[in-house]
């Protein structure tokens, strides 16, 4: 339905820039006066008049449509069966009755379900109705705006590269909206976790036992949320990867930079890349089906106890991906460094690794820190890995043989299935995704700081 | 520098033994690093090779499937002409198995039998019938899937050798199944299922019909968004934008944003789009919305990079002969630099759909046995039917998610390649 709409708009605002096109052509033409537009812009005037105000409203009237009509419904519930429910009942309802709309009827429903689903499903078809007539009044009020304003003074250039200037802008705003996007949804739902779950309970509690019982009579935990164990079990399981990672990526980087010929060098970099472009959850397949058994299989053989899902497996895995990742950004730093501090290193006697050492290193040592704190960040909002290999109970300890529980594994099983947004367990999903999001952002900037820092030394 | 001049140069002994001791010992600091940076390389490059030596070999197995040539027999009384689609067409199954092992007749041995042919051989069999009643009392040849135990017997992953309570399939299971390959009725096609079934229950059913379907749709929304946005905000803050404290802000934000954690995006669909403005869950078109976000800053920074090579010049060739600011830009620079956009559009788009987290968060995780018809129906995408597929405990899902790994791979490969011939083709050096 919506497609067609789109189409029928597009179809509008494709001949309303024929049509203004033609008749600019003809009065140009006929020549009575000179034109300040070409035809074009007085065609694309209407394109944009046509299409661009329909446009925003229907999708404005979509973003709308379905929460407006869900609260005419439920407002007109009888008061007598509405009487005392509490917000999971409702929605519960609510749904009930959509899945009456849809024809899928369960059993013998009160007949006020029946008439509420009625009512919805005629709601929407006047809502459908009255989108077609909207949409297609306004766009014909456009075209009919700019129908009427061809005349030879008329700026239709100035017009149209003034829209266009106010949509690209509009377009590159959109960014900050998303920033504020994440910042204001993160903070509303975790300000509501808190008023339920006291914020120093969360920020110093050493328990996280977020399965609360859902009936009464169910023997279950009263729920702890304290995000101390979960944040160090997700620094155990950085603290791996980068142990494997940063190596690994430094060794290679020094190599390829320093020793190798370009011919290897041409190879080796985007077989390297190719390393950061495999899908994590593949990585998180790979953990579980090779890594971690073998992982297993070692401990045995020398007689050390291996958890099945220990964070060695996830971290090491989370380390390949890593390499790449800090290769190319001490990559990057030694190829900064000026080409007049390595050939005075040479030309004084030094070796080829002795320049690396003990020049090369110390001066790129800011950019390569600025990658590894970014691999830190990466590591720790890093999620399908962890998701797939790492454990689901948080323990205390930063034994990496043991299996541990990260922020991202939380967020994750907390929310998967069906969820509802006033239970805490789903709330404190949000409250991880806060901290997650303020730790990483900090990690950014700091590592932005030290890039830019060591690029203004030699510049 | 007088002193300098005035003492005679001294002469370095090269035979002295300590300064060659000294020099080996330096130099063999130097091979040292090399020999390290050689093992570094080494392992990164031996755990690609063990990863998708892993995938493939793994996944090999998923790329045929067993299947079972069986005589049906549609008799009258069974499925009735007026109705066909409510026929018993698992007893037609069951007696056409039984049919081959005359002299069983204990009922417990009799369910095994009929447990040899997949649970779905009774709807393959249903649907050819309901496309041709005609067939309703002949008797019908066809090739039907066998069951997840006798698909891995028979690809010889299980090894017979092992203690029969740790087997799948017992002795006596195994007899029988050797009676029908011995009967020549059992064949390994190619298995198209993979590509053309949707999710199922039943391992030797599972196919990525839906999952494929629901990503293509997911990356389409993702594309007619992030594509026209990210190219109008690039070129404004390339070609328009003043230096001022706004556009400062927008960029500090857009490389924000690409630092972002991907599950932090999800967070934000769930409770933006899902959660305040009431979008379905599940739907292709909430997580191409939010793989758009997420590919939005990959897809302004490489427009930038583009726009920025297209040389002055051009521009002032075209300001010279009068044209305006933006008939400049769109009519010149933009197509020049339109190659290195659309490069960085399809790498940005491959990411988005290897991208997981975010769309487990809005419920692309669900269990649905059909593929999608549009970008509002509940379906999966590749990556995460490929996690429901890893947390599924049935042995066949081992080999089947390899498979849908390797499906993924070869999607990613095939863009990655064609942004490589973009660039190769069109790519001007001025």
């Amino acid at each position: 339905m919506i497609g067609y709409l789109f189409l029928v708009l597009l179809l509008a605002a494709a001949v309303g820039y024929v049509m203004n096109r033609a008749t600019a052509r003809a009065a140009i033409a006929g020549g009575s006066a000179r034109f300040h537009s070409l035809a074009g812009f007085h065609g694309a005037y209407a394109l944009l008049l046509t299409g661009l105000p329909a446009v925003l409203f229907v999708l404005l009237w979509l973003l709308l449509q379905g929460s407006v009509i869900d609260s005419i419904v439920i407002g007109s519930l009888p008061e007598t069966e509405m009487a005392g429910l509490d917000a999971g009942r409702l929605s519960l309802i609510e749904a009930e009755i959509k899945s009456i709309a849809r024809g899928n009827i369960f059993g013998t429903p009160e007949p006020w379900k029946l008439e509420a689903a009625e009512r919805y499903n005629s709601l929407r078809s006047i809502a459908s109705v009255a989108l077609w007539v909207a949409t297609l009044a306004i766009a014909a009020v456009g075209l009919y705006v700019a129908r009427s304003r061809i005349s030879p003074e008329f700026r239709a250039r100035h017009r149209v590269e003034a829209i266009t200037t106010w949509l690209m802008i509009a377009c590159s705003v959109l960014a900050i909206f998303v920033t504020f996007g994440i910042v204001a949804s993160l903070i509303y739902e975790s300000i509501r976790f808190f008023d339920k779950v006291p914020i120093t309970e969360f920020l110093f509690g050493l328990n996280w036992e977020p399965q609360i019982a859902l009936r009464e009579d169910q023997v279950a935990g009263a729920g702890a949320f304290g995000w101390v164990p979960v944040f160090l079990g997700t620094i155990v399981i950085t603290t791996v990867a980068l142990v494997v990672a940063v190596p690994i990526g430094l060794l290679s980087a020094i190599y390829l930079n320093e020793f190798a010929s370009s011919r290897i060098r041409s190879i080796s970099k985007p077989i390297l890349e190719v390393l950061a472009g495999v899908p994590t959850v593949v990585y998180g397949f790979f953990a579980i089906l090779v890594v971690a058994p073998a992982i297993r299989s070692a401990g045995a053989a020398l007689g050390i106890d291996v958890a099945p899902n220990t964070a060695l497996a996830a971290g090491g895995v989370m380390g390949i991906m890593l390499i790449p990742f800090i290769s190319s950004f001490t990559d990057d730093a030694l190829s900064a460094v000026p080409r007049a501090l390595r050939d005075g290193s040479l030309a004084l006697g030094a070796t080829r690794g002795e320049t690396v050492r003990k020049i090369l290193f110390p001066a790129a040592i800011p950019g390569i820190v600025g990658g590894v704190l970014l691999a830190v960040s990466r590591a720790i909002g890093e999620t399908m890995i962890v998701v797939m290999a790492a454990g689901l109970i948080a323990t205390l300890t930063v034994n990496p043989l043991d299996s541990v529980t990260t922020v991202t594994v939380q967020i994750v099983t907390l929310l998967i299935g069906d969820s509802e947004f006033d239970n805490p367990k789903t709330l404190a999903a949000f409250a991880l995704g806060l901290m997650l999001f303020i730790v990483t952002l900090a990690l950014n900037l700091i590592a932005l700081r030290f890039v830019r820092k060591y690029r203004e030394l030699y510049d | 520098m007088t002193d300098l001049a005035s003492s005679a140069p001294q002469r370095i002994d090269w035979s002295d033994a300590e300064l060659r001791k000294r020099l080996a010992r330096r130099h063999s600091g130097d091979k040292w690093l090399k020999f390290a940076g050689i093992a570094a390389l080494a392992i990164s490059f031996s755990m690609l090779g063990i990863l998708v030596l892993s995938l493939v070999s793994n996944g090999f197995a998923a790329f045929t499937q067993t299947h079972l040539k069986l005589e049906f027999e549609i008799s009258a009384d069974r499925v009735s002409a007026e109705d066909p689609a409510a026929g018993n067409y698992r007893a037609i199954v069951r007696d056409a198995m039984l049919g081959l092992f005359p002299e069983v007749t204990s009922r417990a041995d009799q369910r095994e039998i009929a447990n040899i042919p997949s649970n779905g051989a009774q709807y393959i069999l249903r649907d050819r019938v309901v496309a041709d009643p005609a067939l309703i009392g002949t008797r019908v040849t066809l090739s039907v899937p066998v069951s997840d135990p006798y698909d891995q017997l028979a690809k010889g992953l299980v090894d017979r050798k092992t203690p029969e309570a740790n087997r799948r399939v017992n002795d006596q299971e195994i007899a029988w199944f050797d009676r029908l390959e011995e009967k020549g009725l059992v064949s390994k096609p190619l298995n198209t299922g993979l590509i053309t079934n949707a999710d199922s229950r039943f391992p030797e059913l599972a196919g990525l019909r839906g999952a494929i379907l629901g990503s293509f749709y997911a990356l389409l929304v993702c594309f007619l968004i992030s594509f026209p946005v990210g190219i109008a905000a690039a070129i404004y803050l390339e070609e328009f934008a003043p230096k001022n404290k706004l556009t400062d802000t927008v960029e500090i934000n857009i490389n924000n944003l690409a630092a972002v954690p991907s599950v932090v995006f999800g967070l934000l669909a769930l409770a933006v789009f899902i959660g305040w403005f009431g979008l379905p869950r599940s739907a292709p078109l909430v997580g191409g919305m939010t793989l758009a976000l997420m590919t939005l800053p990959t897809i302004i920074i490489a427009t930038r990079a583009a726009v920025k090579a297209v040389p002055p010049s051009i521009r002032e060739a075209a300001l010279g002969i009068g044209a305006s600011k933006h008939q400049v830009v769109f009519g010149h620079v933009l197509p020049l630099a339109m190659p290195g956009i659309l490069t960085g559009t399809i790498i940005g788009l491959a990411q988005a759909l290897g991208e997981t987290a975010p769309l487990l968060l809005i419920g692309m995780n669900a269990f649905i046995t059909q593929a999608p018809g549009g970008i509002l129906d509940s379906s999966t995408a590749l990556p995460t039917q490929i996690f429901i597929w890893a947390d599924s405990p049935e042995r066949g899902f081992v080999s089947r998610t390899s498979a849908a790994i390797c499906v993924l791979l070869v999607f990613l490969i095939l863009m990655n390649a064609l942004a490589v011939v973009l660039r190769k083709r069109f790519e001007r050096r001025w």
